[in-house]
């Protein structure tokens, strides 16, 4: 343990060291492609959130992929329909958490495998949403807020603070789910269900409503993640543009050992290689067919995975179906 | 007694299939077409004609073996995504050896031709299967991850390195007619050789010992560990074996419908194989009924947008509502069947 924690540090210290030095070099580029690095991390960590609320309270949730397609659809229709921005992010948020619900009504009360349960959530969205999809809508995206004086700060203003709302947001969100994870009393009954729904249970906690409005609040969580991917980021959607991304969170949740913080830190980490890969072939430094960038996130999980497996302890009840013993 | 019990195995299916179709006529009729003439259309060129039915065997052929890809992982505890890149990496090999290896006859070349795509096919499976067995890494990421890799790579394969000369899209030069899958009596023939293989499948899980560790390893790991049988070995077999049987289909597609490898063709292939290998609880000869059905449909889903003007993602969305209905237990409670319920290795740990 002490030899990681220094190994974190000391990776945190070389980034530092290298970000000042291309900093030093040329302050603008560096500064839009750790901010990129930010805009291309962020909907992986918000993903990751909803692996780590499921897993904590003992239920897998492999059906994040299409919560995220199937919220960003909404979300983009609605917006397109209503012309309001507000009102898409809205209703893709509705939109994920009914897919928690669902996935909760599958796994929790149906007693299904929740592996399969996930699955169906992906075949179900990619069905419906490629059957709805009309072409040619255009729909009104998040326009950017820049913070008042903390934007004008080098550097960080720029990474930090000049952003769209969903950025800002989804941040405080991710800080809020780990002090509430490990420093409430919601949090400790969440990870006691997850651990051993058993004990939870002798001590007076409901695991089925607190396993239902967890993995409902994760389905709402990965709404906002899909309202970014369609309203912020990308502007629009089409069919199969999550591109995996559910799947590349549930690693990066794995990597970041079920903590929020981690799973940040990690989700960061995939964005800047995306980001420095783009600046690369923008500038035309290397010269890669877009095959081998487009590879680069699925490879890069794989082999997060190969390195973390072994290491890591997920949470002990996770998979596993709860029945209560009757006296 | 045996026709009690097998109403009570396929009611449930059979079921699944009707409430999904049902589901599927309402939507249609919401989106202001005419359900009845859109089946009707979707049935008389799946199964009406020669023609039909032959286009529908085509259909089911790679079907048929991605369902098997998926049905042997789930006896063996494992859930293989994956079948999609397998099947894509076998249809590329095959096709590859189909159009650049010359001067064989048809005997050799044909056969050699398979062999690769089965070994390809085969090989990606074992890259999850090892990561599985050596790192506990959870095969449905890893096939995932896998799949999509597979979709980049042979995309620049069939773009650049092996592309058709003078050609804009990508795709490889056209097999030769030594690699080419003969018809018999205008029938695919690769169907026929298909379902053999689901026999052959459903025989080794039935009669012998290596079909009875795997399920042994599927049904309780700890339990064959500690009969001596050796969970990673098992794991490595049924990944391999699936992935070469994906393979194997992705091959009699490419030398037997398309003629080449081009990416855009093949796709959900192997995501339809889940659904497939569901609806037929996981037995292989089940996949064959699930595969003709999945197949006819498929091949008739842009005649059906002619004739009634409903879009043929209809397809998709009926064959999900399919897997939801014959997993979730709902409709097995109430038909007073046995339930599909597969068991897999939930948890990413072990």
């Amino acid at each position: 343990m002490k030899k990681l924690l220094s190994f974190k540090w000391l990776l945190t210290l070389l980034l530092v060291v290298i970000t000042g030095y291309f900093y030093s070099k040329d302050g603008v580029i560096t500064s839009s492609v750790v901010s990129t690095a930010l805009i291309f991390g962020l909907p992986l960590a918000l993903a990751a959130m909803v692996g780590i609320m499921c897993e904590r309270t003992g239920i897998v949730n492999i059906g994040i992929e299409g919560t995220l397609l199937f919220s960003a659809f909404v979300g983009f229709f609605t917006a397109s329909a209503t012309d309001s921005d507000f009102y898409g992010v809205v209703a893709a948020v509705i939109a994920g958490t009914a897919s928690g619900v669902l996935l909760a009504f599958m796994s929790i009360s149906w007693k299904m495998d929740q592996i399969i349960a996930g699955t169906i959530i992906n075949i179900l969205a990619t069905g419906l949403t490629s059957f709805l999809y009309k072409q040619g809508h255009t729909a009104p995206t998040t326009s950017e807020i820049d913070i008042p004086w903390l934007s004008k700060i080098p550097f960080f203003g720029q990474v930090l603070f000049m952003h769209g709302p969903i950025v800002y947001i989804g941040l405080v969100l991710i800080f809020v789910l780990y002090v509430a994870l490990f420093h409430t009393s919601w949090g400790l009954r969440s990870r006691a269900v997850g651990e051993h729904p058993g004990s939870a249970d002798t001590a007076g906690v409901s695991v089925f409503k607190l396993r239902y409005l967890n993995v409902s609040i994760a389905g709402a969580v990965g709404g906002l993640a899909g309202a970014y991917l369609s309203l912020e980021l990308v502007g629009s959607w089409d069919r199969g543009f999550t591109a995996g991304k559910g799947f590349t969170a549930l690693a990066l949740m794995i990597f970041g050992r079920w903590n929020p913080m981690g799973a940040l830190a990690a989700a960061m980490f995939f964005g800047l290689t995306q980001a420095v890969t783009n600046q690369l072939m923008f500038s035309q430094i290397v010269k890669i067919p877009d095959q081998f960038v487009n590879m680069l996130p699925y490879i890069l999980t794989i082999v997060v995975l190969a390195i973390s497996a072994g290491k890591v302890r997920p949470p002990a009840a996770e998979g596993q179906q709860y029945e209560k013993e009757q006296a | 007694m045996a026709g009690k019990k097998f109403s009570r195995t396929w009611l449930t299916p059979v079921v699944a299939v009707l409430v999904a179709f049902a589901i599927g006529a309402i939507l249609i009729y919401i989106q202001g077409a005419d359900p009845l003439k859109a089946y009707q259309s979707l049935f008389s060129h799946a199964f009406g004609s020669w023609s039909g039915i032959a286009k529908t065997l085509g259909k089911a052929t790679p079907l048929v073996l991605s369902g098997l890809a998926v049905t042997i992982g789930l006896r063996a505890g494992l859930f293989n995504i994956g079948v999609q890149g397998q099947l894509v990496m076998g249809a590329f090999a095959a096709a590859w050896a189909g159009y650049f290896i010359h001067g064989l006859p048809i005997y050799i070349h044909l056969p050699v031709a398979l062999l690769f795509g089965v070994a390809f096919g085969a090989g990606i499976g074992l890259i999850a299967g090892a990561l599985k067995a050596y790192r506990g890494i959870h095969e449905v990421i890893t096939t995932i991850m896998l799949n999509s890799i597979i979709l980049a790579l042979v995309d620049y394969l069939a773009g650049h390195v092996f592309q058709e000369p003078g050609q804009i899209l990508a795709r490889t030069p056209h097999i030769l007619p030594s690699a080419t899958i003969p018809n018999i009596f205008s029938m695919p023939s690769g169907f026929f050789f298909a379902i053999l293989l689901a026999y052959g499948v459903w025989w080794v899980f039935q009669r012998t010992t290596s079909g009875f560790r795997l399920e042994t390893v599927g049904r309780n790991k700890s339990a064959a560990w500690y009969a001596g049988i050796s969970v990673k070995r098992s794991v490595l077999i049924a990944m391999a074996v699936g992935g070469g049987i994906a393979g194997l289909g992705g091959g009699i597609e490419s030398l037997g419908v398309i003629g080449r490898f081009e990416p855009t063709f093949n796709t959900g292939l192997g995501f339809d194989g889940i659904t497939i290998a569901l609806l037929g609880r996981a037995n292989p000869l089940g996949v064959i009924p699930g595969a003709i059905l999945i197949g006819g449909m498929r091949g008739a889903a842009a005649s059906m947008q002619f004739d009634a003007g409903v879009a043929p993602e209809i397809v998709d969305l009926i064959l999900a509502l399919v897997l939801f209905c014959v997993t979730a237990p709902f409709l097995a409670k109430w038909l007073k069947s046995t339930e599909v319920g597969a068991k897999i290795s939930s948890g990413w740990g072990n």
